[in-house]
């Protein structure tokens, strides 16, 4: 899923000031997955958003709604009387979500209330980790399924570099584990570490955002 | 046998003498003096000088002008390249001046993560962005593309052939334990001619590393040199044990320090007697000595370990 976490309040207050009818948007979808823009982080953020305002000496008027799908345009056209009635929109949905909504509404202006962090996976109760990191080019093939890009801090392609900690964790987050230690590790259970050896050649980061904004064409479903 | 590079270093090591390199820091300011009094003080001590590219991720003189300063001082210096700042453009264009500069060893290495930079006392740029467009071994095959085949990472060619002295880092006793000697193995069809090692301490633990490189032939093709690290006191034993991935050190070497009367003479002797263990093993060529912002130590350890002088190739 797409992964988003709560900018701090004072940024969102800055954003606010001089504003006086703020609807804050939510989505029922990846960010409700990770417990940062859905219904429940709505209605327990507008109060904290509200009170922050008041305190601030800038009382706000706010209404909430969260949209099923914040990247989808029928959805987003549900609220358009509601988004024309506030004077700023809060969006904590992830960053595509947002620029639809500030796109669809533009006589608003819209904030974010997230950060868009990671394509993370729930790993465990209150806990994501990366598991791509969108580069375009999928090395899972080659890598027994563990990803290289997203997982290994320097993104290597061959091999693990110095930095695996004794007890194989990686030395730049005692919590995450060398991705490289368990490619190996599973590599050598299938009884192909082998096929790790062979040298893999600079990586193509065009199709990547390295590459430049994305724009996928299919012209098999223009018609 | 014909020379890649034709430095001091390869010729020393072509000559089956044993070779020496010792690490120069550069300064966290533009300032050529402190490189020419380290030089001053490491000047003809050891057969290549290698110069650190920002380790730890903290912004100092550049790799390539500090290596420019050593050499116009008579040193030859390693160049080490990070992948941590440069993409493939940037390295080969960097590449290209330091050969047109003079400088021939150069070692590539993956580099420090940003975060390293604002773990101790200094605050770094942890908020920098990585860049790692390749690793280590890849850039290493870039280096060997330039030199033996006059091309780019891209395909298009270079107008002549830069001569290097290809180098690489080994970690021998990192998890997992298995894959290092076949990353060795990747570094050196990749094109690492010679190979500089995370600090050694437990030499006994390092030769069964060792024994399985030269069981798989990588020491006929490359040239392995330990690295050693003086150590200053038990707490820097400690912390380098606790802390540094892919470097162990032996309880029994942690309790002589912390008992010697004097720890600094005590840390000279243990690296003398270090470089000795090394020496004896089959498949080591030379040792690559590290007095961090210590240098003037080195003068002396290099004379008791019976390296000065260096041999004339």
């Amino acid at each position: 899923m797409i992964t988003a976490e709560w900018k701090p309040i004072e940024e969102m207050v800055g954003y606010l000031r001089g504003h006086k009818k703020v609807l804050l948007v939510g989505c029922a979808t990846c960010v409700a997955e990770c417990a940062a823009g859905g219904e429940r982080e709505v209605e327990t953020l507008a109060p904290l958003l509200a009170m922050a305002m008041q305190n601030d000496g800038n009382p706000i008027e706010i209404t909430t709604a969260t949209l099923e799908r914040q990247c989808e345009p029928e959805f987003v056209a549900t609220i358009a009387d509601r988004a024309a009635a506030a004077d700023a929109i809060v969006s904590i949905s992830c960053g595509i979500g947002m620029q639809l909504m500030a796109d669809t509404h533009a006589d608003t202006p819209l904030y974010p209330g997230v950060n868009t962090t990671s394509l993370s996976i729930r790993e465990e109760p209150g806990l994501w980790t990366s598991r791509c990191a969108a580069c375009g080019d999928c090395v899972l093939g080659v890598t027994f399924g563990l990803c290289p890009v997203a997982r290994c801090a320097k993104s290597l392609m061959n091999g693990p570099c110095g930095g695996t900690r004794e007890n194989g964790m990686c030395e730049i987050n005692e919590d995450t584990p060398c991705i490289w230690r368990l490619i190996v590790e599973r590599a050598t259970a299938r009884g192909q570490v082998e096929s790790l050896v062979e040298v893999k050649p600079p990586k193509d980061w065009s199709n990547s955002p390295a590459g430049g904004p994305k724009r996928m064409l299919r012209e098999d479903l223009r018609s | 046998m014909s020379l890649k590079a034709g430095t001091k270093l390869e010729k020393v090591l072509a000559a089956g003498e044993f070779a020496l390199t010792a690490e120069v820091g550069p300064p966290r300011g533009p300032d050529a003096e402190v490189v020419l009094k380290k030089a001053e003080i490491l000047k003809g001590l050891a057969d290549g000088y290698n110069v650190t590219d920002n380790q730890t991720a903290v912004v100092r003189m550049s790799s390539i002008a500090g290596s420019k300063l050593l050499l116009d001082a008579g040193l030859e210096p390693v160049a080490q390249m990070t992948c941590r700042d440069r993409n493939r453009i940037a390295m080969q264009s960097d590449l290209l001046g330091a050969a047109a500069l003079g400088l021939k060893n150069i070692l590539a290495i993956s580099g420090d993560h940003q975060s390293a930079g604002g773990s101790g006392k200094l605050k770094g740029h942890p908020g920098a962005k990585g860049v790692f467009d390749v690793d280590s071994i890849q850039l290493l095959s870039i280096l060997k593309g330039m030199r033996d085949e006059g091309v780019q990472a891209g395909g298009d060619s270079l107008s002549s052939k830069p001569a290097f002295f290809i180098g690489a880092a080994w970690t021998p006793l990192g998890p997992p334990i298995e894959f290092r000697v076949l990353r060795l193995a990747k570094k050196v069809a990749a094109g690492a001619d010679f190979i500089q090692t995370q600090a050694v301490y437990d030499v006994k633990a390092f030769a069964e590393q060792l024994a399985k490189a030269v069981d798989m032939g990588l020491t006929k093709k490359t040239a392995i040199l330990p690295g050693i690290i003086v150590p200053r006191s038990a707490g820097m034993l400690r912390y380098m044990h606790n802390n540094v991935p892919g470097v162990t050190v032996p309880d029994q070497l942690i309790a002589r320090m912390t008992d010697a009367a004097d720890p600094a003479a005590e840390g000279l002797k243990v690296t003398v007697e270090l470089i000795e263990q090394v020496r004896e093993l089959t498949g080591v060529k030379g040792v690559h000595l590290q007095a961090i912002e210590a240098e003037e130590l080195l003068p002396d350890i290099i004379k008791q370990a019976g390296l000065s002088p260096r041999p004339e190739v």
